[in-house]
């Protein structure tokens, strides 16, 4: 789509002096997609990395690339720049041609290009081609059909420190939350008591307290804040201005256990063939199935180490500036325009980095809320930042999931298999839609004056998308059945986690097919082979059996593996987990091999950076996170009541790539976390003899699982 | 009541309620933005700070406690020797997503060589267990730390 609206060459590639200045619409949120991006046209121009700079991204600057998610930004910023690129290289040669060709009478130089320079090996002249691309003009579109630089003449850049760690290890790479302008006010808001709560009154001690100590209230309607120019006056204020205000209380959450909500609220069911949700009846359940299984996973957090911050100004002439660690600015400022209702171009957003989200957080929210308290604040730079309580207590959470599933053998193969999700909307970020679909997904407005109707969603359609993204099996068996079940009136928020319904949904198939394939008599590793037609699949089982031969799990330790590519057509990776269980039931692994194919590859580092952090965060979903709720909100609101993994769990880590340098590139942001969940479980039942289906495998269940058996 | 506070080798006087969490003196009166709020609650290490060679939180110790202390931020890191290495080390082996959490990593492994110049990998571990990261550099910070021990 990015091609189309922003068909120019200029608009993503503009030479500026001694360097040439990429647009990419895609944010760095921690995965350095900055750099990955500077490489690929590093490589297509030959250009050392010191010729490129990267364009902050800025609504009316940069193109509006939507949200950066789904590990697409590879294949879509990627793919547009490297056509750019390729354009703007073969336009480069031609006027490199003219000018090398002036009186020769051989007027058809075979140039050839290689470390930013054009050369004819003829005459051994040459032309720089930063000072050429210049020359290019504005008006180049970008050719759809440029030809990649030919394989032979590439050379990948060499291996550098991403973009930004040099400042980051000297603490003086800046995040949002870093942010000064002159004049600013820090600010924080005050949170109703539980979730539905209503402000009913702020008493008169409060507010004199507030003007005795220069803070000011900022209130709409059950949205209240406090703001003032010193930060830890700020956070004390805001504890005495909570502290004498009222609220109503509002309505219960409903409690329970998540798997019963989820199975017996209404929901919306649709089919889904070849990964697409079918506008069509359900098909039945399998009569009698040889094999049933429930695969679980709680509600979970993002839990970004920073809370979400973001710095807004409300100009005195009704221009608001908004500086956000949002992964979509285009699609925020939409919103908040029709929120409210002001003009999109009188709001310019810009990107500066966050804490790592790992999905859609707290930091959209933030944003909003800072534009509702500057707004209130005319001509101030406000500097709103959640606490570590706001983030764990009010972020739009991943919503907890249900797979069924079920399947019938034929000898060794699998006959039949069904595979059915429920879960909650992965779509709570806030994009315009009918209905005022935006609005009614950012916090705040559940809260102003006249508060927008919490949202409501609807089956997201689009293939491999929200919770059905890898519901479809990547395996070839008989018959398939899957379906997509849209959970309502769930108690907590919820919207996009990393990876949305294909952590889950692998994870199901991958514990699954294990149970199937020891029920065949089969080795999991056969099993799924025998299941898999893809040659890169098999090649990427190959390779991880190959680097398994010759070290066994260490004495006392279980072994389990799993398969997934993402979304079916991504990144391939097969996990190998080796764990062991101690006396006091607690898993402990020791060593994580993961083989990822990604197709031509970018950045190897990046890559395995990328592939690692999605194991471990997969590792601490599968062995420890869970959030805790009751009818007031979320109960965990700090690092003991929710814990995560820690250094002392983290094992031995090896990561093998395949290159294939003929193949297009793919994100791998997404693509581990679902096989490393999956081979956990595989090797706790190696470990344990208990097949482990409902996240996370902690002490405390495999305790009372085997005590019930 | 005016404070005085030794950060970074310098004497810095300090306007601040003494009562106000070190943290908030160093990134809000000082500007020294490195040390990072993750949590303020000491759960976390982002905003770990030395004081007196030793890693700890500075997010809710008032700002008074560290009067006698010599504090050393991530901004005066590479002042000493053991730091400086250990920044490098963290760039060698790319020990960074987001970044967010790295400032108090990196301090807390300084500590940890300054203390223990031959620490392994196992005991980094543990040294390590207060701080949180949740893009999951761990075993590149791991890596970092054997380098820096081993290039002494």
């Amino acid at each position: 789509m990015n091609i189309q609206e922003y068909p120019l060459v200029s608009d993503w590639l503009r030479p500026d002096g001694d360097h040439l200045v990429i647009r990419s619409g895609k944010v760095e949120l921690g995965q350095r997609i900055t750099t990955a991006l500077m490489r690929i046209v590093a490589e297509e121009l030959t250009l050392p990395l010191a010729a490129l700079r990267i364009e902050p991204v800025r609504t009316g600057v940069t193109p509006d690339e939507g949200v950066t998610s789904g590990s697409n930004s590879v294949v879509d910023s990627g793919g547009t720049l490297r056509l750019a690129a390729a354009t703007l290289r073969a336009r480069a040669m031609a006027l490199a041609a003219e000018r090398l060709a002036e009186g020769v009478a051989d007027n058809a130089p075979d140039l050839r290009i290689a470390d930013g320079r054009i050369t004819d090996p003829a005459s051994g002249r040459h032309v720089n081609l930063l000072k050429i691309l210049a020359d290019c003009g504005d008006a180049l579109p970008v050719d759809p059909d440029a030809p990649p630089l030919p394989l032979a003449d590439r050379a990948p850049a060499p291996s550098a420190p991403p973009l930004g760690l040099e400042e980051i290890v000297r603490g003086a790479y800046a995040f949002v939350q870093d942010l000064e302008r002159p004049g600013m006010l820090h600010a924080r808001v005050i949170r109703p008591p539980r979730r539905n709560g209503r402000l009913e009154a702020i008493d008169a001690e409060a507010r004199a307290a507030m003007a005795e100590r220069g803070l000011e209230i900022v209130q709409d309607g059950s949205f209240l804040a406090v703001a003032g120019p010193a930060e830890w006056d700020v956070i004390r204020g805001a504890t005495r201005l909570a502290r004498g205000c009222s609220w109503t209380p509002g309505a219960d959450l409903d409690e329970g256990d998540y798997q019963d909500l989820l199975l017996n609220n209404p929901r919306t069911s649709v089919p889904v063939v070849d990964g697409m949700p079918q506008d069509a009846p359900v098909p039945p359940p399998f009569e009698a199935p040889d094999f049933e299984a429930t695969f679980t996973r709680p509600y979970q957090l993002h839990g970004a180490m920073g809370p979400s911050a973001a710095l807004a100004e409300w100009g005195k002439d009704g221009r608001l500036d908004l500086v956000t660690h949002s992964q979509g600015i285009y699609p925020l400022r939409q919103t908040i325009a029709e929120s409210l209702g002001l003009e999109e171009n009188a709001i310019t957003i810009s990107h500066a980095p966050g804490p790592g989200c790992y999905g859609h957080n707290g930091a959209d929210d933030a944003a909003f809320e800072a534009v509702l308290i500057a707004r209130a604040l005319p001509g101030r730079p406000v500097l709103l930042k959640w606490t570590r309580e706001d983030e764990h207590g009010w972020e739009p959470v991943a919503p907890a999931m249900v797979v069924r599933m079920a399947a019938r053998l034929e000898g060794d193969r699998i006959a039949a298999y069904s595979a059915e999700a429920y879960s909650d909307t992965h779509r709570g970020r806030p994009r315009p839609g009918p209905d005022r679909a935006g609005p009614r997904r950012l916090l705040a407005n559940t809260y102003r004056e006249a508060p927008e109707e919490p949202f409501v969603a609807t089956p997201n359609m689009t293939r491999h998308a929200g919770l059905h993204r890898n519901l479809d099996p990547i395996y070839k068996v008989g018959e398939k059945r899957m379906v997509k079940n849209l959970v309502h009136d769930l108690p907590l928020r919820s919207s996009a986690m990393r990876c949305l319904g294909a952590a889950v949904n692998t994870f199901a198939h991958e514990a699954f097919l294990d149970e199937l394939a020891e029920a065949a008599g089969q080795d999991p590793l056969e099993f799924r082979r025998a299941h898999l037609e893809d040659p890169h699949a098999l090649a990427v089982l190959d390779r991880l059996a190959e680097a398994l031969a010759d070290s066994p799990p260490a004495e006392g330790a279980a072994r389990g593996i799993a398969y997934a590519q993402y979304k079916n057509r991504m990144t391939r990776v097969a996990a190998a987990v080796d764990l062991r269980v101690t006396e006091a039931a607690e898993p402990v692994l020791e060593r994580i091999l993961l083989v990822a194919d990604a197709g031509r590859i970018v950045d190897p580092e990046g890559l395995r950076e990328q592939l690692e952090g999605g194991a471990l965060q997969g590792a601490s979903w599968a062995l420890v996170e869970e959030l805790h709720w009751d009818r007031d909100g979320v109960i965990d609101r700090d690092w003991d009541s929710y814990p995560v993994l820690r250094f002392p769990q983290v094992p031995r880590m090896e990561t093998l790539l395949i290159d294939r340098p003929d193949a297009p590139s793919v994100g791998a942001g997404e693509a581990s976390p679902g096989p490393v969940i999956g081979a956990i479980a595989n090797a706790l039942y190696g470990a344990t003899g208990m097949r482990m289906r409902r996240m996370p495998f902690t002490a405390d269940r495999l305790m009372s699982m085997a005590l019930a058996e | 009541m005016s404070l005085t506070l030794r950060i970074n080798g310098r004497d810095r006087q300090i306007d601040s309620d003494p009562d106000t969490p070190l943290l908030f003196v160093l990134r809000d009166e000082l500007k020294l933005k490195g040390a990072k709020l993750g949590c303020g609650l000491e759960q976390c290490g982002a905003c770990f700070v030395l004081a007196d060679g030793e890693a700890v939180p500075s997010c809710v110790t008032p700002a008074a406690v560290f009067a006698d202390k010599q504090v050393v931020t991530i901004e005066g890191l590479a002042e000493r020797e053991t730091g400086a290495r250990v920044q490098r080390a963290f760039v060698d082996a790319r020990a960074a997503q987001c970044g967010y959490c790295t400032a108090g990593m990196v301090v807390a492994a300084t500590a940890l060589l300054e203390a223990e110049p031959g620490a392994d990998r196992d005991r980094a571990r543990v040294a390590l267990e207060r701080n949180i990261c949740r893009c999951g550099s761990h075993p590149r910070v791991l890596d970092a730390i054997e380098k820096a021990a081993k290039t002494t």
